[in-house]
């Protein structure tokens, strides 16, 4: 008898059909993955899960019995654990309090929090996962993007869940910390726990997942086991058609040096980076999380100083101390955290989008508002944003449609001449990847030099015409499109670089 | 907007940008108009509209001044204090220099406070709580070193130009206001620093990764909102004939209230000059009518108290 199973759901929001019809089964101690574009129903199907939402219709059913899930408490009180994908600690408390949040141990009458027994219970679940190094009475600020991550999960192994559910639990992991996750997660499922697993990244699926679902507009449209599939059956279901050449091909040859950068470094974050971009031409970045990929990046845009150095423009000393001086002299730069950095989520698209051209519409700091709004609609209808109206605050549209918002306002800075692309596609649906990945090879074919950091190795290899693997703040390997193999590249990003032969 | 014909989905569309707070606000302030025209017979009358006209000027100017700090994400508390100086100068001045002289210097005090104000926010990242907060204080003490008991103005210009002017049957200081409020507008929706400003308001980190001079947009704003409260300074001395030291404590609750009630957003990122005026419109009428029937003026504290706590009830956001 399946653990867990769902039959026929279905919910709209307002007029707009979120889950059409959407059934799927999870056995104990199974690991389903379920994944699909942004917009197919994940998040609309979790939150039913969790309780956050109620659905129009259908049935889910627990070991056989018809089960109501109608508050988050209901949920809980069935042994269902959701880890979202934003985080939702509370940054001023411990990550005890954090884990044991409104479940206290106390003492005396209810009345007195028992502090000892907290951490200790809190301490006992981490070294459990495999974390014993994250002390449970420190503050959750304290931690890395990718501590706290751990602990959300913790929080949710604390109650011992029957089903757990996790909404792209790697996406600010390190590889290493990915493995722990890994091996906590077949370790659950083997003691009976199901796990739902959420995630854009197929390889993970294939190494953790037994089953996967496939949604689509809302429904389910292919379930299985992992391993009667492959990746590109996984793809063409979710795009829900075959797959065309996804890594747009280039005729361009890299033209003269634009950014030459030597001996940059900033005190224990990254040291000795020597790297130079051709107009032309794409560069790919490759590194973990932590190896500084980012933080060079900031330094080259004048977002975060470095401490010793030269960078060059067109043979020009171009060192910025502010990102302004950068975008003024042709630096446009595509942050990684869209939400965090690239977005004012309540404006609209408009203003969104306009944020880095506003000398192009204004005269004496006075905007146009005719010729700015005709700029960005121009704008929004080429990169074929939806919805494509432009007054709607940018929060309402979805994770693909923000990238693009974020692409379309250094689109439409004039006369750049570098870009420097943060994970342009994290959170992004694998339609609009493409869509992305082309505007890329464009900018290229136009003659603008890119720099492309990612972690998603396919991406990197597909799109660069040369690589650079940082670990640990240092440039570790540059190679060359017959180098590009992906256990090669990884190799040296993690550090275990014995040469393979043919290079000795 | 666009000044093509409107479509038919642009006047639904119309409907549907008033909100369900912006209406209750509105036909609450038509029926307190109604039931005090009615209650009382002093009320329609053209001495106490005059009255009432007056008397927005001066919260209308700190409030106007404390939207545009409020959009960044901000807040001013120094506004008293720099029109309780402004007012000081302005009059004490006129001694040593013509009037027009005395009030320039008042300005030019208002927008440096506001500039210091903003610098020290923008330059070290401080809370404009704190920073204006420290500032109120400074101000305080500072004007009471300079003027310890009420100034008069020398010069029977001042008043006659300015508080005591009218225009037809409408009052100097309100026409003032009145041009004030485009102006602001204007700024809020179409400049680059008030575009640059509600942004920071919402996310200041996206603004500065996008090479905009945040600092600037910023003291900009502080500079503007110091520049209001002078004006109001000056404008109140005129009209009352007299500056006191003691002015102005307590103004920028009101301020602050009338941003708030007019659908401002503390935290940044929302509120408009309409909004504004409405809120200082409905603040005045409050006081105008409860002075009308004599209610004391704790009552009239109590009920404006009231009135903040439904209007932020009322726009708070459903989710």
């Amino acid at each position: 008898m399946p653990h867990l199973k769902v039959t026929s759901i279905k919910k709209s929001y307002d007029e707009n059909l979120a889950i059409r019809d959407i059934s799927f089964s999870v056995a104990p101690g199974q690991v389903l993955a379920l994944c699909g574009e942004n917009g197919a129903g994940k998040s609309t199907l979790m939150k039913i899960l969790s309780g956050a939402v109620r659905p129009d219709s259908g049935v889910i059913a627990l070991d056989g019995q018809t089960a109501r899930i109608a508050t988050p408490a209901d949920a809980m009180a069935l042994g269902i654990r959701t880890v979202y994908q934003e985080l939702s600690l509370l940054p001023h408390l411990s990550v005890a309090e954090n884990m044991l949040l409104g479940r206290m141990p106390t003492r005396a009458l209810n009345f007195v929090i028992d502090w000892a027994e907290a951490n200790r219970i809190a301490s006992a679940v981490l070294a459990d996962f495999g974390f014993p190094q994250i002390d449970p009475a420190s503050l959750v600020r304290t931690l890395s993007v990718a501590k706290q991550q751990i602990v959300e999960i913790g929080k949710a192994l604390v109650a011992k869940p029957r089903i757990l559910i996790l909404d792209e639990p790697t996406a600010v992991l390190s590889a290493q910390e990915s493995n722990v996750l890994f091996a906590k997660v077949k370790a659950l499922a083997a003691a009976g726990t199901s796990v739902l697993y959420i995630s854009h990244r197929l390889e993970e699926i294939f190494e953790i997942a037994d089953e996967v679902v496939v949604l689509k507009d809302g429904q389910s449209v292919l379930q299985g086991r992992i391993d009667s599939l492959d990746q590109a059956q996984l793809i063409e279901a979710m795009v829900g058609r075959p797959l065309a050449a996804i890594f747009p091909t280039r005729t361009k040859r890299a033209g003269e040096v634009v950014l030459d950068v030597s001996q940059l470094g900033r005190a224990g974050v990254f040291e000795g980076i020597n790297l130079h971009l051709c107009a032309g031409e794409v560069v790919g970045m490759f590194g973990l999380v932590g190896s500084g990929r980012t933080e060079v990046a900031k330094a080259i845009f004048g977002a975060e100083a470095a401490d010793v150095g030269d960078i060059r423009l067109h043979g020009k000393p171009a060192k910025f101390a502010s990102p302004q001086e950068a975008v003024r002299n042709g630096f446009a730069m595509i942050t990684e955290d869209r939400k965090g950095d690239g977005l004012a989520l309540d404006l609209s698209v408009l203003d969104n989008a306009g944020l880095a051209s506003f000398n192009r519409v204004s005269t004496f700091g006075i905007i146009n508002g005719a010729r700015r709004r005709a700029m960005v609609d121009e704008k929004v209808s080429d990169l074929a944003i939806r919805p494509s109206g432009t007054a709607r605050p940018v929060r309402h549209l979805s994770g693909g449609n923000q990238q693009k918002v974020v692409i379309a306002k250094w689109l439409l800075v004039e006369n750049t001449k570098v870009f420097i692309f943060d994970e342009p596609t994290r959170g992004v649906d694998i339609a609009t990847k493409v869509e992305i990945y082309q505007m890329i090879a464009n900018l290229a074919e136009n003659g603008a030099a890119v720099l492309l950091i990612s972690s998603e190795m396919p991406e990197v290899l597909g799109l660069s015409d040369r690589l650079l693997v940082m670990r640990e703040g240092r440039i570790v390997a540059e190679l060359q499109p017959d180098e590009f193999r992906m256990e090669f590249v990884f190799a040296h990003a993690a550090g275990l670089a014995a040469k393979p032969e043919y290079l000795q | 907007m666009n000044g093509a014909v409107p479509s038919p989905a642009s006047r639904f569309a119309f409907w549907h940008r008033i909100s369900r707070a912006d209406l209750i606000f509105a036909l609450s302030i038509v029926a307190l108009v109604v039931f005090a025209t009615f209650a009382s017979d002093a009320f329609l009358t053209q001495r106490n509209i005059v009255n009432i006209s007056r008397q927005m000027v001066t919260n209308g100017f700190l409030a106007l001044g404390m939207l545009m700090v409020v959009r960044t994400g901000g807040i001013d508390l120094s506004v008293g204090s720099v029109l309780a100086f402004a007012g000081l100068l302005a009059t004490g001045l006129q001694v040593q220099m013509h009037f027009s002289a005395a009030i320039a210097v008042a300005l030019a005090m208002g927008a440096a406070v506001g500039g210091i104000n903003g610098w020290l926010i923008a330059r070290f990242n401080l809370q404009p709580f704190i920073v204006t907060l420290a500032s109120m204080g400074t101000l305080r003490g500072g004007l009471y070193i300079y003027a310890e008991t009420p100034l008069y103005p020398k010069d029977d210009l001042f008043r006659a130009v300015l508080g005591g002017a009218f225009v037809g049957p409408i009052p100097m200081n309100f026409i003032l206001f009145a041009l004030a409020i485009p102006v602001v507008w204007f700024y809020l929706n179409h400049t680059i620093a008030g575009r640059a400003a509600l942004a920071l308001g919402v996310n200041k980190e996206a603004v500065r990764l996008a090479g905009v001079n945040v600092g600037k947009h910023l003291i900009f704003a502080y500079v503007a909102c110091g520049l209001f409260a002078a004006i109001a300074g000056v404008l109140l001395a005129s009209r009352l004939g007299i500056a006191q030291p003691s002015v102005g404590t307590g103004y920028e609750l009101d301020a602050i209230a009338a941003v708030v009630i007019g659908g401002g957003l503390l935290g940044g990122g929302g509120g408009t000059a309409k909004g504004v005026v409405g809120g200082v419109l409905a603040l005045a009428l409050v006081d105008n009518v409860l002075n009308l029937f004599n209610v004391d003026s704790y009552y009239q504290q109590l009920l404006k108290g009231l009135i903040i706590l439904v209007a932020v009830l009322a726009r708070r956001k459903n989710t």
